[in-house]
């Protein structure tokens, strides 16, 4: 075992937040490669006029995921070491339904919103400033619905936990599943570049 | 001076399997993903903590961002998001995609666009907050790790923005 490097204390605090700064370079830099700095590509998902978003998301995920996993098959890094959020059921799915709306009607997520700002787009700013808001309002009223945030605690829960699948067989699931969805969302593109031309 | 046309984006492809390498990077030198939201919350913490302590000091949802002796700023969500903003403009920048825009549909006036931007960036934070995460840190990290949370939560961000998609198309179309 040797990875990840910062919980063997390979280096300290002050370093880590150069790595931070680096790993959001890297991070805004593939987001806006993407077209993720454009609120009308990011919203064009949900009219399935452009999957971009979701082709993007989860060739993302599959690529870090295999890399989790074949890291820590071969004993180079210990996953028990890497932070996973605990699981709150309830909140998290009401908080995904009102981060998705706020999707939709604003146009960017928060990261995207930041890569929207850095070219220029004066929506992602106002947008930013919303989220601003939105993080104080909820903080404000905290201690009003800090039952609600509790509730369903089910500590760090993983789709192998839940499901007593293997991991691996999980993660091959999950591939299967993107390939699936990415062959269906090309085909949909297709159908709905096909449509526009007709109508 | 004519403005060089933007360059094409990147094969979503390419791009998903760059971002994916970046977590991955992330996972291994740090130990944990990416995430924005919480750098928000980190700058809002540190600014009422200038003016009212007390006030923080009494509520969890700002409290849990406070740091003995350091500023709530000196946080690694922080320098990561100020790294979004170099990475994301530094990539506009070499794609000539860099423009001041408000960017809409065209059945839609500016003020409009902007009034629908802060609503949405309004609810994203609440959203964020309740889910403790965003599309970068629930989303994208925790379902790398597959985590039964974040697969929920993911589920639940199509599915909001599946169901208005319907009422906000003039935004967009």
């Amino acid at each position: 075992m040797m990875a990840p490097f910062f919980k063997y204390a390979l280096f300290g605090e002050n370093i880590s937040l150069v790595v931070a700064f680096l790993v959001g370079i890297g991070f805004g830099f593939f987001l806006e490669r993407a077209g993720f700095g454009s609120s009308r590509k990011l919203a064009a998902q949900f009219y399935f006029t452009d999957l971009t978003v979701f082709k993007v998301m989860f060739t993302a995920i599959v690529t870090a995921m295999l890399g989790v996993y074949w890291l820590s098959v071969f004993g180079f890094m210990d996953l028990s070491l890497v932070y996973l959020t605990p699981t709150f059921l309830a909140p998290q799915m009401v908080g995904g339904l009102i981060l998705g709306a706020g999707f939709v009607v604003g146009g960017y997520c928060p990261g995207t919103a930041c890569v929207g700002i850095a070219t220029g787009r004066i929506d992602a700013l106002v947008l930013f400033v919303g989220i601003f808001a939105g993080v104080f309002g909820f903080s404000e009223l905290y201690p009003r619905v800090s039952g609600f945030y509790m509730s369903t605690s089910m500590g760090q829960l993983t789709l192998p936990q839940v499901t007593h699948l293997p991991y691996g067989l999980l993660v091959f699931a999950v591939v299967l599943m993107a390939l699936g969805g990415f062959i269906g969302a090309e085909w949909v593109e297709k159908r709905m570049a096909a449509r526009k031309v007709e109508a | 001076m004519e403005a060089k046309p933007a360059q094409p984006y990147w094969n979503p492809y390419v791009a998903g399997v760059g971002l994916g390498l970046v977590l991955l990077a992330s996972f291994v030198v740090m130990g944990r993903g990416l995430g924005a939201s919480g750098a928000v919350a980190s700058t809002i913490t540190a600014g009422l903590n200038t003016v009212a302590p007390g006030h923080v000091a009494a509520n969890p949802a700002y409290a849990e961002y406070l740091k003995d002796g350091a500023s709530p700023l000196k946080d690694w969500l922080v320098f990561e998001v100020l790294g979004v903003f170099v990475g994301g403009y530094l990539s506009g920048m070499l794609a000539h995609r860099v423009t001041r825009v408000v960017e809409r549909g065209p059945h839609i006036t500016a003020g409009k666009r902007l009034m629908f931007a802060f609503i949405g960036g309004a609810l994203m934070g609440v959203g964020a907050k309740l889910a403790r995460g965003c599309t970068s840190g629930q989303a994208l990290t925790g379902g790398a790790l597959l985590n039964a949370g974040s697969w929920a939560f993911m589920i639940m961000v199509f599915a909001g923005a599946y169901a208005l998609a319907y009422f906000m198309r003039r935004q967009w179309l």
